[in-house]
């Protein structure tokens, strides 16, 4: 019966969408008062729009009145388990480490127009510092710096700088790598494998460094060992690490060592039977606690903390902050106090880890001495006579940069023992 | 029993309920967006307030961010509404602007020597932009109309291919000293700022909006317009509406498609090149946050309609500046999807409504 189906058919529709907006009211109400630790209370007057924290750490980024307030930007989110997770660790820990500090983030930030808007929109709120932790926000750091005078900008991994209240920040992790690259020769030399693969994301110099530094370090443990690198042109992106990785492992790496932000890499080494090495941040190993080796990692806390209190001393002037290990900027991953070394790390190289390692925590065996002459490049030419040494600029491989000398040497060749080639520039 | 509830087609809508569905829309998505916020143990009013705060009532600063935020996405969604209108999914704007940022950052750093008068500069910048953005898209348009080849993966292809082609240029022959970017621009190829003129009003200090935001509303006037009154705007509808009728008419669709798909590159060209000299000032890695595949977005809320197109990027850029406030960014993210959701969704009581029928047996 259609016809009598139709008249029967009133149309309530407002009643539906007022039932269901009534049900989403009621489930809306103002949240209870947060008072866990760890979250700030809101501070009277300290903004016009009163901060408000939650124990979850969930919150609008806000100053709050009598503290040290400090931003940090970041490239990707907290949990990327590598390096912006670092850098929030340091950020938590600098809560600890100094007291009546602030500190307030903002994750995933582009690195285009959003940089500049984000880092000027926090020094407006009244932060006193701002920490921006990614390469491509140099420019906008600068430009942020010189419309807030009275604002203290620190820019992780570039190199401008401007003598006053912005400066850049970087550290040693060539020396870790080094150290991580005994650990992974010593361990090809047992199993029989003399070969380790390198997962490098671009070919700039700092990455070449840090490969550079690793080679030395395989070879020192293992002459006989070469250092296989695949290019991966991303800095973070985990199936294209892992496939890096599992290319390595198929070309008979036994060690793979990643210098991109994923553990793909350290997954794949397991699924292998072979081994793995991270890095950026501590707890890199627990992707696969059995068959990683060690992690060099970022352990930017204690440098925060540094930076606040020169800051508040009034002793701080922004320039080229390259820290090397003694400063404590750098880690590796089962050497440190009350650390045992992973089961996979031979017996053998242990002591002689350690011996440098202490050598370098206690500023007598710097990164100037990785790069010591005689060394010669993988094309079997001279780069160092016996006895020289790099400059800071040959490590940055600066060139063309106002304020700053030009590399003589610049870290633009791979070391000997190096398998592969640059990409041509 | 059975379901009371009746799901009937109905006729075209006028213009006023429609807007009405997307205010009630748009108004059920922030109630659920306050839901998770609250889930969340951030207070939903002061974060609404606070995203307000950032992208509109907050000052010119707010509005500056805004405006610039906005920018590209009015170029790429002019762009991606041009071709949609014809039924031309070019979804790889993104691809388009990075190879218009390409160009202009070549002119700007490389090709024409720095003492270039200004305003010459800019202009074969632009034209730089645009050219490069809409062969590329008319790369797509010829393997359409030539080989059927579906203009969806070309689009979307090759804006992988744009990615690695401006990596090569950026760490390679471009790169400034080996770090993965090319030197500054000189100021010649710099767009206008109002904050250039901060030494005379300093309330103009950090105001960045710039040249590029009147471009982007003169673009889209000029769309407005062409569409409306040109015979291409008349060709661009009626291939949309029946291909195979606007044939018979005497349209020519290959030839159709190849220049819709050219001017759809174009402006997304543009907007790669209003972005890096209007903001970024030299080209570097990453500086699109994916500005292409968000207009896509914007285009479809703004129903192919470039003054709408204005208005809602205009509001989406508000929504993505003001979503900073929130933090961890995932929230904000979510608070994001939940509002598109919601309104795209609300599309179907455009199309259709709900009767009551009752709770009565089946008989």
């Amino acid at each position: 019966m259609p016809v009598l189906e139709k008249r029967r058919c009133p149309r309530p529709r407002w009643l539906l969408l007022a039932a269901s907006g009534a049900l989403l009211l009621a489930g809306c109400k103002r949240p209870p008062a947060q008072t866990a630790g760890g979250a700030a209370a809101p501070t009277p007057g300290s903004t016009p729009a009163a901060p408000i924290a939650a124990a979850a750490g969930s919150a609008i980024p806000a100053p709050i009145a009598g503290k040290f307030n400090v931003a940090f930007v970041y490239i990707g989110p907290v949990g990327d388990g590598g390096w912006t997770y670092a850098h929030d660790q340091g950020r938590q820990q600098l809560e600890k480490l100094v007291p009546d500090v602030h500190t307030a983030y903002v994750e995933s930030v582009a690195e285009g127009a959003d940089a500049a808007q984000v880092i000027r929109g926090l020094a407006r709120k009244g932060f006193q510092l701002i920490v921006t932790t990614s390469f491509g926000y140099m420019d906008a750091t600068e430009q942020v710096a010189r419309e807030f005078p009275g604002t203290k900008f620190v820019h992780v991994s570039g190199f401008k700088s401007n003598g006053s209240n912005f400066g850049n920040l970087f550290g040693a992790m060539e020396s870790m790598k080094y150290l991580a690259g005994m650990i992974a020769g010593a361990r090809a030399k047992a199993d029989g494998r003399p070969r380790v693969g390198y997962i490098a994301p671009f070919p700039i110099a700092e990455v070449i460094r840090l490969g550079n530094a690793l080679a030395l370090g395989v070879r020192a443990s293992c002459p006989e060992c070469t250092l296989t690198v695949r290019w991966i042109h991303t800095w973070f992106d985990p199936a294209r690490e892992k496939e890096a990785a599992e290319s390595l492992l198929a070309d008979g790496a036994g060690v793979v060592v990643t210098g991109a932000d994923s553990t793909g890499p350290l997954v794949a080494a397991a699924e292998r039977g072979r081994w793995g090495i991270g890095y950026d941040s501590a707890n890199a190993c627990q992707a696969s606690p059995a068959r990683c080796l060690t992690t060099p990692y970022w352990n930017w806390g204690a440098i925060y903390a540094d930076l606040v209190k020169q800051i508040q001393a009034g002793t701080w002037r922004g320039g080229n902050d390259y820290r090397d290990v003694d400063s404590g900027i750098v880690g590796l991953a089962g050497f440190m106090e009350g650390e045992q070394p992973a089961p996979g790390v031979p017996a053998e190289v242990v002591p002689e880890v350690r011996a440098v390692l202490d050598r370098m925590r206690a500023g007598t065996f710097t990164r100037f001495d990785l790069f010591k002459g005689p060394l010669k490049n993988n094309q079997g030419a001279l780069v160092l006579a016996a006895g020289q040494v790099l400059t800071q600029e040959d490590l940055e491989g600066i060139r063309g940069i106002a304020g700053r000398r030009d590399c003589a040497i610049c870290m633009n060749w791979l070391v000997e023992g190096v398998s592969g080639e640059l990409p041509k520039q | 029993m059975r379901w009371p509830l009746r799901i009937v087609p109905r006729h075209a809508l006028g213009r006023w309920p429609r807007a009405g569905i997307a205010l009630a829309a748009i108004a059920l998505a922030l109630l659920l967006g306050a839901l998770f916020l609250w889930a969340a143990g951030i207070d939903p009013v002061a974060a609404y307030a606070a995203i307000g705060r950032a992208a509109f009532w907050g000052g010119a600063y707010a509005l500056s961010d805004t405006a610039v935020k906005a920018t590209p996405l009015i170029l790429c969604g002019l762009g991606c509404a041009l071709a949609f209108r014809m039924r031309l999914w070019n979804v790889g704007a993104e691809g388009q602007l990075l190879l218009g940022a390409w160009a202009a950052s070549g002119v700007a750093s490389f090709w024409l020597p720095a003492a270039t008068p200004r305003p010459l500069m800019l202009a074969a910048m632009a034209l730089a932009a645009l050219l490069a953005g809409g062969s590329y898209a008319a790369l797509a348009g010829w393997l359409k109309a030539r080989l059927n080849v579906s203009e969806i993966l070309s689009t979307l292809m090759l804006v992988y291919v744009a990615t690695h082609f401006n990596n090569f240029w950026i760490f390679g022959p471009w790169s400034q000293s080996g770090f993965p970017l090319t030197p500054q621009f000189p100021p010649a190829a710099q767009l206008w700022r109002l904050s250039d003129a901060a030494a005379q009003v300093p309330a103009l200090g950090g105001i960045g909006l710039h040249a590029g935001f009147a471009l982007a509303l003169l673009t889209a006037a000029i769309c407005w317009w062409s569409l409306r009154q040109t015979r291409l705007g008349l060709a661009i509808d009626a291939v949309g509406d029946n291909a195979a009728t606007a044939r018979s008419v005497g349209i020519d669709v290959g030839r159709t498609t190849v220049l819709v798909l050219a001017l759809s590159g174009a402006c997304a060209g543009l907007a790669g090149m209003v972005e890096v000299s209007g903001v970024v000032l030299r080209l570097q890695e990453r500086f699109s946050p994916g500005y292409g595949f968000t207009a896509i977005i914007v285009a479809w809320l703004a129903r192919l309609h470039p003054a709408l197109v204005v208005v809602v990027a205009l509001l989406f850029g508000g929504l993505l500046v003001g979503c900073r406030e929130v933090q961890p960014a995932g929230i904000a993210m979510l608070l994001q999807g939940t509002l598109l959701f919601v309104v795209v969704g609300s599309e179907f009581f455009v199309r259709y409504r709900l009767r009551w029928c009752g709770w009565r047996a089946h008989e």
